[in-house]
């Protein structure tokens, strides 16, 4: 992008840009690389005998298949509602982005600033806020009792014996609330680069407002729905939290497993192998969805 | 002929209403959870978990800091964060400015390499380095607030080398020739050019290692020994077996406040000062 032009400001590098890169490449190098490094070497060992804790490299590929054989229902769980969380974001924040975009007037940076205020208090107060609000007696199910939609409810599998924490639903509606954000702000981006007087042009040569959304405002801002859909879509197939504050026994998604391993079952190995299974269909999903959906613009 | 354009002028306002309502009503969403907070920080719970409105008191904002262990984790997450985002502003910093102001060998890769982290789940990053921490079973790496600080380090480094880069993209780097052909010392072209026009982007993405580092659960809670000190996010995660103190919600709510003035009170500051500063492109 615009390559050329920044071409021409760079100055020509010796020694100097590898001195400023040195102390963060040297983070990165030995707290990313280095730990994903031994991350694969647990994926490939076995414990020595059931209680040292100690792992021997024995180069087990089985661990990679047990894996996805003994937690095959979490991961399938754990995509399934990043995916519909995300879809749930697409639906709920690119009509919010629009409006902040085309209509905001000189309100924009108000109407941005209340998008990102509620994510100014802390992500687990923000959760555990929800469980009042889904609860027994909380007002959205005092609600669809006053409408008497409780048993509609039921029936669309939203509440379960009409209760609505430690369901799916609450699972993915945290996932979806605590995800918003990072999709309503890059569609805002690339809306807002849009030049509106295409709208004008459409409307010139007989489009209707629908036509000239959907031929030209939506196409053009795909590079937003695309970046909005990886950063909604990657940490919430990785998060424990909700399952955790909000979910039951039965919703729990691959990140609790990975975390109970770790914590309560002490198998390194098995942990380490559901990790490296879980970044390996995250980046096939997204390289699929790239050939798909994608666009050379990723950096919005 | 004229038939379209007033099909389309009549069916606008409606379509622009819906979506002024959609919005608000989006809004109203994000903002549910946040309303509960602030209510509950005025409940008066009867039993041990504030989740419920029993009725409206004023005792929880009249000694927020009741429970001592619960500020004592704000504090320790306070200090935590503000390494964090100095170490991380520093290094990735830098890193943004080789990137953008130089051509150099490998650049392509340093960019890939900065993504990377970012686009690792933070189970998985945790999990890395849990596994490291444990493998290199060395005193200095014993899990606690080393560790912590190292591990939040890493993910705001990249964070603020995106941060810095997206606001510098651009700029003419070749001002600060202009600067030194007017006889400028060095020291003296950093502070006048190049300095001002950075200093945006490195305020940026110091407040957001901030935000990040004090908010970070998953990957905090991986590196913790088991039954240390807790950081905020862990204190609340245990409170939430235990109890669920109103003051849980006084604080979250006096870091809103805080947080929505440092906002506001930006953009106030830049109208203040923008006569003097150089203006960026």
């Amino acid at each position: 992008m615009a390559r050329g032009g920044e071409d021409r400001n760079q100055r020509k590098g010796t020694w100097q840009p590898y001195a400023m890169l040195a102390p963060g490449m040297l983070w990165l190098l030995l707290f990313f690389l280095v730990p994903m490094l031994i991350l694969l070497r647990y994926a490939l060992s076995e414990p020595t005998d059931r209680f040292s804790g100690k792992y021997e490299l024995t180069f087990r590929f089985a661990n990679f298949t047990d894996a996805i054989g003994d937690f095959g229902s979490q991961f399938l769980r754990s995509f399934a509602y990043a995916g519909i969380a995300t879809v749930l974001c697409i639906v709920l924040g690119y009509p919010l982005a629009y409006f902040i975009a085309t209509k905001g007037g000189r309100y924009k940076n108000l109407l941005l600033g209340l998008v990102v205020v509620p994510f100014f208090t802390s992500y687990l107060v923000r959760t555990i806020a929800w469980t009042t609000i889904m609860g027994d007696n909380g007002p959205l199910l005092a609600i669809s009792d006053g409408l008497s939609l409780t048993g509609l409810l039921d029936a669309l599998k939203i509440t379960t014996n009409g209760g609505m924490l430690q369901t799916q639903t609450a699972v993915i509606g945290g996932l979806t609330y605590n995800f918003l954000p990072f999709m309503v702000l890059p569609i805002y981006v690339s809306l807002e680069k849009i030049d509106l007087r295409l709208l004008d042009a459409a409307k010139d040569l007989y489009s209707t407002p629908r036509r000239a959304f959907w031929k030209v405002i939506f196409p053009l801002s795909l590079p937003g729905v695309f970046a909005g859909t990886l950063l909604t879509f990657i940490p919430a197939s990785g998060d424990f939290v909700n399952a955790q504050f909000l979910g039951g026994p039965n919703q729990q998604m691959i990140g609790n497993v990975i975390q109970n391993q770790f914590f309560k079952l002490n198998d390194f190995a098995t942990a380490a192998a559901l990790s490296f299974v879980l970044m390996f269909i995250i980046t096939v999903a997204v390289l699929v969805y790239a050939r798909l959906f994608g666009t050379d613009e990723l950096s919005v | 002929m004229s038939v379209v354009p007033a099909r389309v002028r009549t069916r606008r306002p409606t379509g622009s209403i819906v979506l002024a309502v959609y919005a608000v009503g989006v809004l109203v969403y994000l903002f549910l959870p946040i309303i509960t907070i602030v209510a509950f920080s005025f409940n008066d719970p009867t039993s041990k978990f504030n989740l419920e409105w029993k009725g409206f008191t004023l005792d929880n904002w009249a000694d927020p800091f009741a429970k001592g262990q619960l500020l004592d984790a704000m504090l320790y997450s306070l200090w935590i964060a503000l390494w964090a985002s100095v170490v991380a502003t520093i290094i990735g910093g830098f890193v943004a400015l080789a990137l953008s102001r130089y051509r150099f060998r490998g650049g392509a890769f340093v960019n890939l390499f900065l993504v990377l982290p970012l686009t690792t789940p933070e189970v998985v990053l945790g999990a890395s380095l849990l596994n490291f921490f444990v493998f290199a079973d060395t005193p200095f790496l014993e899990r606690g607030f080393r560790t912590i600080l190292i591990s939040h380090i890493l993910f705001c480094v990249s964070f603020v080398s995106m941060t810095v880069k997206a606001r510098v993209r651009g700029f003419d780097w070749t001002l600060e020739d202009a600067a030194m052909d007017l006889g400028a010392p060095p020291l003296r072209v950093f502070y006048k050019v190049t300095f001002p026009l950075i200093i945006p982007g490195i305020l940026a993405a110091a407040l957001l290692s901030f935000a990040l580092s004090i908010d970070d659960y998953i990957i905090t809670t991986m590196v913790s020994p088991v039954g240390g000190e807790p950081t905020f996010p862990l204190y609340i995660a245990g409170a939430f077996q235990r109890e669920i103190s109103p003051q849980i919600n006084v604080l979250a709510t006096m870091v809103l406040l805080v947080s929505v003035t440092l906002m506001a009170a930006g953009p106030v500051i830049g109208l203040l000062r923008r006569p003097k500063a150089a203006t960026a492109p």
